[in-house]
């Protein structure tokens, strides 16, 4: 071991043992908690009281303060389940896994906010609550995706193979969500284009869109925040036969 | 015998993946040839859903017209779908995958053979019989041979993508109603393509690029879709 190159950062080996990830997310976890709180206020009041309302739109185009960020997390929710599942399979992590498995709940409930808030912003700015159009049927679909690794994983039995399978099943869906993107995309587009690009900067004035990246990031921290809670509880269930968790059961 | 234990196969020519491809293949033919019902009720499956929707929605020419080509596409996508299920459960059920996995064979040659005995038992028999249901549900002359030739390169893709979710749920008692749910979202580009290429044709416009995307997805399906197979079955079976 000694000559050879360590080509991974210490913390990632580090991470692959639950107990050392049970105690580095105890620590993260209330700073996670304040920023998330303090963004999302902060957001929410800066969003309804003090920004413009919208020349066409009026008030009603407030709830994109919930809207887009909802819709943001649920596409890297999925990106996150996925690599996770990928760290997994290939190095066999348990943490790993739990994170993977940790996701897929979160990201169906960020993507039914997505689908509710858009039906409800639909029906006063195109007449109706639901639309064939191409954003809103690739959200619907990427539901679908975190709902089937749902039932996989749920119906395996052996925790194991489970979070392998739901694994393979999220870099299938990977991979085609770029392509389910697309080819929804040609097929029908009423929807505005994305409110945030890497490349541009938004077609928005500055006192519309810095609130609503406040609520972006706040709807990240509280990501973290539940994620973490998430795999805090599902590393004590798991490894509640190890002497360290009985002990500080035991203990406390 | 024991020299024959002994002695190292030869894996080494390039041959012998060729072989091996043709093996499979040839078996998961004959299995098929002799399991004759199950090679039918696919088709039978695919009129019948073709058969409801003028029950259901309604039998006017002109309406029916409009949604044939959806139509043709979904009960394609559906009965590609039902015949999935059992593509590797009896290979699962007798121990024949397990020591198809022992062996030193890519599972990817064993894993393509076995989709494209599929695919040649379903999604060639359905693009066959696709322009009689057509016919049935008043498609236009024009579209016909859009149509066809959309299923022709769409159907390999369905299978492929579906034989990802039979390798999940192999291992699975109830796995039918889990593999559409897996399965089904994957679908959605190439119902939409098939369909809108076949639309296009009826509209006399360019389907070229319909084709060359049906293609484009035939292409990655066929290279990366036995690899995720592949590790689905490793995964079902040692589970």
């Amino acid at each position: 071991m000694s000559g050879q190159k360590k080509w991974m950062p210490r913390w990632f080996y580090q991470l692959a043992s639950p107990r050392w990830c049970y105690d580095i997310t105890g620590k993260l976890l209330p700073g996670f908690v304040i920023a998330a709180l303090l963004l999302l206020g902060v957001g929410t009041v800066w969003a309804l009281l003090f920004a413009p309302a919208d020349y066409q739109q009026g008030n009603s185009f407030r709830i994109i303060y919930i809207h887009v960020p909802a819709a943001i997390l649920a596409q890297s929710c999925y990106m996150m389940m996925a690599v996770a599942g990928a760290i997994g399979l290939i190095w066999k992590m348990k943490v790993a896994d739990m994170v993977a498995k940790s996701c897929a709940p979160i990201g169906v409930s960020v993507a039914l906010l997505a689908l509710a808030t858009g039906a409800i912003w639909g029906k006063p700015t195109w007449g109706s609550w639901w639309v064939w159009d191409a954003r809103l049927t690739s959200m619907l679909i990427l539901l679908f995706l975190y709902l089937g690794v749902i039932a996989l994983h749920s119906a395996i039995e052996n925790e194991v193979t489970a979070a392998q399978s739901a694994a393979v099943l999220s870099l299938v869906g990977l991979v085609n969500i770029p392509i389910i993107k697309y080819s929804v995309e040609w097929w029908n587009t009423l929807h505005q284009p994305a409110t945030f690009t890497l490349t541009e900067r938004p077609a928005m004035p500055a006192e519309m869109w810095v609130p609503l990246l406040v609520m972006v990031i706040g709807f990240y921290c509280f990501f973290a925040v539940s994620l973490m809670l998430r795999i805090r509880n599902e590393i004590l269930h798991r490894e509640r036969r190890a002497g360290w968790v009985r002990q500080m059961i035991g203990g406390e | 015998m024991a020299d024959t234990l002994t002695k190292e196969p030869d894996y080494s020519a390039g041959r012998s993946v060729g072989s091996l491809y043709w093996a499979v293949l040839r078996r998961e033919l004959l299995l098929f040839f002799r399991r004759r019902s199950d090679l039918l009720n696919p088709l039978v499956f695919f009129l019948l859903v073709a058969s409801l929707f003028p029950l259901g929605v309604s039998p006017d020419p002109t309406f029916l017209a409009q949604v044939a080509p959806g139509v043709v596409w979904v009960a394609a996508l559906l009965s590609t779908l039902l015949s999935m299920d059992g593509l590797f459960r009896s290979d699962f059920d007798d121990g024949t995958l397990e020591q198809t996995l022992l062996s030193p064979q890519p599972m990817f040659v064993v894993g393509l053979a076995k989709v494209s005995a599929h695919w040649i038992m379903t999604g060639l028999p359905l693009t066959l019989l696709a322009p009689l249901i057509a016919v049935m549900l008043f498609l236009p002359a024009d579209g016909m041979a859009g149509l066809v030739l959309t299923l022709l390169l769409g159907t390999p893709t369905l299978s492929l993508i579906g034989a990802i979710g039979a390798a999940l749920t192999v291992g699975l008692r109830k796995g039918g109603v889990l593999l559409s749910l897996l399965v089904l979202p994957l679908y959605v580009p190439v119902l939409i393509f098939g369909s809108s290429a076949v639309q296009a044709a009826i509209n006399g416009l360019p389907v070229s690029g319909h084709l060359a995307l049906l293609g484009a997805m035939l292409a990655l399906g066929v290279v990366m879709a036995p690899l995720a197979i592949g590790a689905a079955l490793r995964i079902s079976v040692s589970g």
